[in-house]
C-alpha cells in the first residue's frame, strides 16, 4: 500500500462531538466492554447488571446462537455445541493444541488456512467466527447502553500473542461489525488504567495471568508516557491449566479414563469451582454424578492443590526473569507490581510473585476489569475525544520477526521488544546464475532453526532480471504497525521489481471471506450505508489527491519522466472521477492511483528507513 | 495532532535538534523523542482518514528509527561515520589485532563454559568485564570522532564494539539457556 504524505489533517473530524468508542477485553473465560463517560472509564453492564460476559457460545441449531450465561447453562448437556475458552484456538493449527482429548470438542482442520475449526450442529465454526459472536453481543450491549452507533473499538490481546493470533482477533472484530481502532496489549491496558488513576511514576511490572494466557510486561511510567520496556509470556498458560490439574487429579483419584465429553465438561466445571473455593478455604469437597451413574466424591486440600500446580507457577517465573533481563533491570528497580487477570486471585500466585519481587503486589484494582477500563481510555483517545491530560503509549513487539535463510536458519530482521511502529530493511541476493525468482519465508520466534519458529507467510518475488549469482540486490522491508501487525515488501533494487504482502495467509481469514460473512450476517444492509460510503470515499479521494500532489512536490526528483507521467495520468483520472458520484468508479480510480504510486512510495520509504544493517553481509537465499 | 510534517531528508541529529557528535545528552534526546511522538504517533491519527494514518505510521517509524539509532552508542557511532562517508566495514574487514581476537575467543569460551556449568556468578562477572571494556571503547570512540575527527580510526573501534555487542548477545542467550 502506498505510503504518502498529506497536507491538510483533521478533515474528517466533526468538531465538538463526543464519538462513541469502547474498549473490549476479549478474555479466555470472560469478556467485558467499557467506555469513557463524563471523563470516567466505566464497565458497561448487561440488563441484569452483570459486567462479565462468560466467553461461551452455544450453537443450539442451524439458526439459534446463545452467548454468555445462556450458553453456559447448556455446557454440560451439549458440550460439542457449547464452545468455551475459544481464545486458546485463535490463529492456531491442530498441531499447536497438543493433546486435544482434554478438550470436549470435535476439531477439524480448515484445508485452506490450516487452522482448527469446531464441528457444531450449525456446521464447522472457526475460532474467529465463535469470537465474533461474543464481540457482537458486547457491541449490542454497548450500543443499547450508549444509545448510538460506535465509531470504533479497542480490542485487547495478550501481549505475547503472535502475528497470527492478532490477525485472527482483528478478523473476529471486523466480522462482528466493529471498526478496530487498535489492538492493545492487555498488560499495557492495565498499566494505563492503573497509571492514570494513581498518577504512578517509575518502573512497573504487570503480571497478567488470565484464563488461558500469561503475560509479563515491564513498563516505565513518567509524565504521561507509558513506555513498554520488555514483554514476555506464554500464550498457552492460564487459569484453565490450574483447572486441568484438578481435573487430572480427579481422574487419578477415581481411576477414571476415556470419559464421554459431557462428563469431561462436568468435571472441568467442578474443578474450576474447587479452584475458586480454595482461594478462601483450606479444603474443598468435590461431588458429582457421571453419566453412567458413578459418583465422584473427593476432598482436595489447599496444600495438595498448591503442590500439583507448583510447576505451572514456576513456568510464569521464567518469562519474568527474561523480561527483566531484556529491559536490563534488576528486581530492585521495580517500583510496583500490578496484578491482572482472575487467576491472580489464587493465594499461591500472589505469594510467588510477592517473593520474586520482594514486595507485596498491588491488588487495589479489580483484576477482572482493569484491562477493559484501560482499553476504554485508549479507545476514547483514538476516537478523537480529547481529554484534559495528554498521554502517550509506546508499546513493543513481543517476538522477533525474521526470514528464512540458507540451511533452514532464521535471520532476525526486527528483534523482540522493538518499539512500534517500526520498519527494517535487509538485503539479500541471488544464489544461482540467471535466477529470476526468490521465495521469501517470513517467520516469528526466538529460535535459530526455522522449524522452531512460527511460519507467518511465504511469498515469491518473480521477474528478477537474469544476472550472475550475487549480482541482484533484493531489499526486504518489514513494517510493523501500531497494532503489532506485520507487512512485508520485497524489491529488486536494480530493476524495481517488487512484491508486497500483508502477513496473513498462513492463518486467519482472507479479506474475501470476511466480506462474504459480513454480507451473510446482513448487518450492513442499512439504506444509508451506500451514501455514507460514497461520502467517506470522496473525502479519502480528495485527501489522496492532495497527498500525491504534495509528495510530487517534495520528492518528485526520485521519479523518472515516465514514472511521473504515469502518476500524473492517474491523478487526473481520479480528479475526473470525483464528479461521478459512483463508489465503484471512484474506488477503481483510487486503486489505480495507489498502484501507480507504489514504487514512488517505496522509494520514499526506503529513503526514510535507514537500514541499521546496511553494509552487512549479503546472505544468500535459496529459491 | 499530527499536523507537523517531518522532513525525511534531514539527519537524525537534525530531527532532534542536536549537534552531530558522539557525546550526547541522553535526557535531552529522550525528552525530544517523546515530544515528537506525542505529535506523530499513529494513536494521534486513529480517527483520521486512511492517508493520514499512513503518514502517521511513516513518521512515527522514522522517529523511532532515529531515536533507537542515536540512543545506542554503537549505532550512533556507525551512523556518524556514515554521515562522514566512512563505511565501518563490519562484515568485510576482518583485519583485527591478534591480541583483541584472542581475548574475544577466550571470552566466548568462558561464556560457553559458564552456560554448560549453569554458573550464573561466572556470567555476572563476564557481564561486568564486557560492560567495562565496552565503556572504554566508547570513550575512545568519542575521542576519535568528536576530538580528533579521525574517522578511520573510529571505524576500527566500531568494529571492536560490534564484537562486544555480539558477546553481550551471547551472554544474554546463555542466561536464557540456563533458565530453560
Amino acid at each position: 500500500m502506498a505510503l504518502l504524505q498529506i497536507s491538510e489533517p483533521g478533515m474528517s473530524t466533526a468538531p465538538h462531538q463526543h464519538r462513541l468508542a469502547v474498549g473490549i477485553d476479549l478474555g479466555t473465560t470472560n469478556s467485558l466492554v467499557a467506555t469513557v463517560r463524563n471523563g470516567i472509564s466505566t464497565v458497561l453492564n448487561d440488563e441484569q447488571g452483570r459486567a462479565m460476559l462468560p466467553s461461551i457460545v452455544r450453537y443450539v441449531d442451524a439458526q439459534k446462537i446463545l452467548v454468555g450465561e445462556a450458553a453456559q447453562r447448556g455446557q454440560n448437556d451439549d458440550p460439542f455445541n457449547t464452545i468455551s475458552s475459544v481464545k486458546r484456538f485463535m490463529g492456531r493449527g491442530l498441531a499447536d493444541l497438543g493433546d486435544t482429548s482434554r478438550f470436549p470438542y470435535r476439531f477439524i482442520t480448515d484445508s485452506n488456512t490450516q487452522t482448527v475449526q469446531l464441528r457444531t450442529v450449525a456446521g464447522a465454526k472457526s475460532p474467529v467466527e465463535v469470537s465474533a459472536e461474543i464481540l457482537k453481543e458486547l457491541r449490542t450491549r454497548a450500543e443499547l447502553s450508549l444509545g448510538g452507533e460506535l465509531v470504533g473499538a479497542v480490542i485487547t490481546v495478550p501481549a505475547y500473542f503472535d502475528d497470527a493470533q492478532r490477525q485472527a482477533t482483528k478478523d473476529a472484530a471486523r466480522l462482528a461489525g466493529l471498526n478496530v481502532l487498535r489492538l492493545l496489549n492487555e498488560p499495557t491496558a492495565a498499566a494505563i488504567a492503573y497509571g492514570l488513576d494513581n498518577a504512578a511514576e517509575g518502573v512497573y511490572a504487570v503480571y497478567d495471568l488470565g484464563g488461558g494466557t500469561f503475560d509479563i510486561s515491564i513498563l516505565r511510567l513518567s509524565r504521561g508516557v507509558f513506555e513498554v520496556l520488555a514483554t514476555n509470556g506464554d500464550s498457552a498458560l492460564g487459569g484453565d491449566d490450574f483447572d486441568q490439574r484438578i481435573f487430572c487429579w480427579l481422574l487419578e483419584q477415581n481411576a477414571l479414563s476415556a470419559l464421554p465429553a459431557s462428563d469431561t465438561r462436568l468435571l472441568l466445571t467442578h474443578a474450576r469451582t474447587a479452584k475458586e473455593q480454595l482461594t478462601e478455604h483450606n479444603d474443598t469437597r468435590i461431588t458429582a454424578m457421571l453419566s453412567d451413574g458413578r459418583v465422584i466424591d473427593s476432598v482436595l486440600s489447599q496444600t495438595q492443590f498448591h503442590e500439583m500446580s507448583n510447576n505451572l507457577l514456576q513456568r510464569t517465573l521464567q518469562p519474568l526473569r527474561r523480561a527483566l533481563r531484556d529491559a536490563a533491570l534488576q528486581v530492585a528497580d521495580v517500583n510496583g507490581v500490578v496484578m491482572v487477570g482472575g487467576a491472580t486471585r489464587m493465594p499461591q500466585v500472589q505469594r510467588a510473585v510477592g517473593e520474586f519481587f520482594a514486595q507485596t503486589p498491588l491488588t487495589n484494582l479489580d483484576p477482572d476489569k482493569v484491562v477493559a477500563l484501560g482499553a476504554a481510555i485508549q479507545a476514547n483517545l483514538l476516537a478523537g475525544n480529547r481529554g484534559a491530560d495528554e498521554w502517550l503509549l509506546l508499546d513493543v513487539i513481543p517476538l522477533s520477526l525474521g526470514l528464512e535463510t540458507m540451511g533452514g536458519l532464521a535471520e532476525k530482521v526486527i528483534p523482540r521488544n522493538s518499539t512500534i511502529p517500526t520498519a527494517r530493511a535487509q538485503e539479500f541476493t541471488t544464489y544461482k546464475d540467471g535466477q529470476t525468482a526468490m521465495s521469501i519465508h517470513v517467520v516469528q520466534g526466538e529460535r535459530e532453526l526455522i522449524s522452531d519458529c512460527r511460519s507467518l507467510a511465504k511469498f515469491e518475488l518473480r521477474g528478477i532480471p537474469a544476472m550472475v549469482a550475487g549480482a541482484a540486490r533484493i531489499r526486504v522491508t518489514f513494517q510493523v504497525d501500531a497494532d503489532g501487525l506485520l507487512s512485508v515488501a520485497a524489491r529488486e533494487m536494480r530493476s524495481g521489481v517488487e512484491a508486497t504482502i500483508e502477513v496473513k495467509p498462513s492463518y486467519g481469514l482472507v479479506d474475501a471471506d470476511i466480506a462474504r460473512m459480513l454480507q451473510e450476517s446482513g448487518q450492513y444492509a442499512k439504506e444509508d450505508m451506500q451514501a455514507r460510503a460514497l461520502r467517506e470515499l470522496q473525502t479519502e479521494a480528495n485527501q489522496l489527491v492532495d497527498a500525491v500532489q504534495n509528495a510530487l512536490l517534495q520528492d518528485g526528483d526520485l521519479l523518472t519522466n515516465t514514472q511521473r507521467a504515469a502518476i500524473t495520468a492517474q491523478l487526473e483520472n481520479l480528479q475526473t472521477c470525483l464528479a461521478e458520484h459512483d463508489t465503484q468508479i471512484l474506488q477503481r480510480a483510487m486503486t489505480a492511483l495507489n498502484d501507480a504510486t507504489v514504487n514512488f512510495a517505496q522509494a520514499r520509504m526506503d529513503k526514510s528507513v535507514a537500514s541499521a544493517l546496511s553494509g552487512k553481509k549479503i546472505s544468500d537465499l535459496d529459491i | 495532532m499530527s499536523s507537523i510534517n517531518i522532513d525525511f531528508k534531514q539527519s537524525f541529529f537534525q530531527l532532534f535538534d542536536l549537534q552531530p557528535s558522539f557525546a550526547l545528552d541522553g535526557a535531552t534526546l529522550e525528552q525530544r523523542y517523546r515530544a515528537l511522538q506525542l505529535q506523530v504517533h499513529p494513536d494521534q491519527a486513529a480517527h483520521l482518514a486512511a492517508a493520514q494514518q499512513r503518514l502517521a505510521l511513516q513518521q512515527a517509524t522514522f522517529v523511532n528509527e532515529a531515536y533507537q539509532t542515536l540512543r545506542s552508542p554503537l549505532r550512533r557511532a556507525r551512523y556518524l561515520l556514515k554521515l562522514n562517508d566512512v563505511d565501518t566495514q563490519e562484515e568485510t574487514n576482518t583485519a583485527m589485532p591478534l591480541d583483541f581476537l584472542m581475548a574475544q575467543m577466550d571470552r566466548r569460551e568462558a561464556v560457553i563454559a559458564a552456560q554448560q556449568q549453569r554458573d550464573v556468578a561466572a556470567l555476572d562477572e563476564l557481564t561486568r568485564l564486557m560492560q567495562l571494556e565496552t565503556r572504554e571503547l566508547e570513550a575512545d570512540v568519542a575521542a576519535k570522532i568528536d576530538g580528533e575527527k579521525n574517522y578511520l580510526a573510529a571505524a576500527e573501534l566500531v568494529r571492536k564494539l560490534r564484537f562486544m555487542e555480539k558477546l553481550a548477545e551471547e551472554i544474554h542467550a546463555a542466561y536464557d539457556e540456563i533458565d530453560n
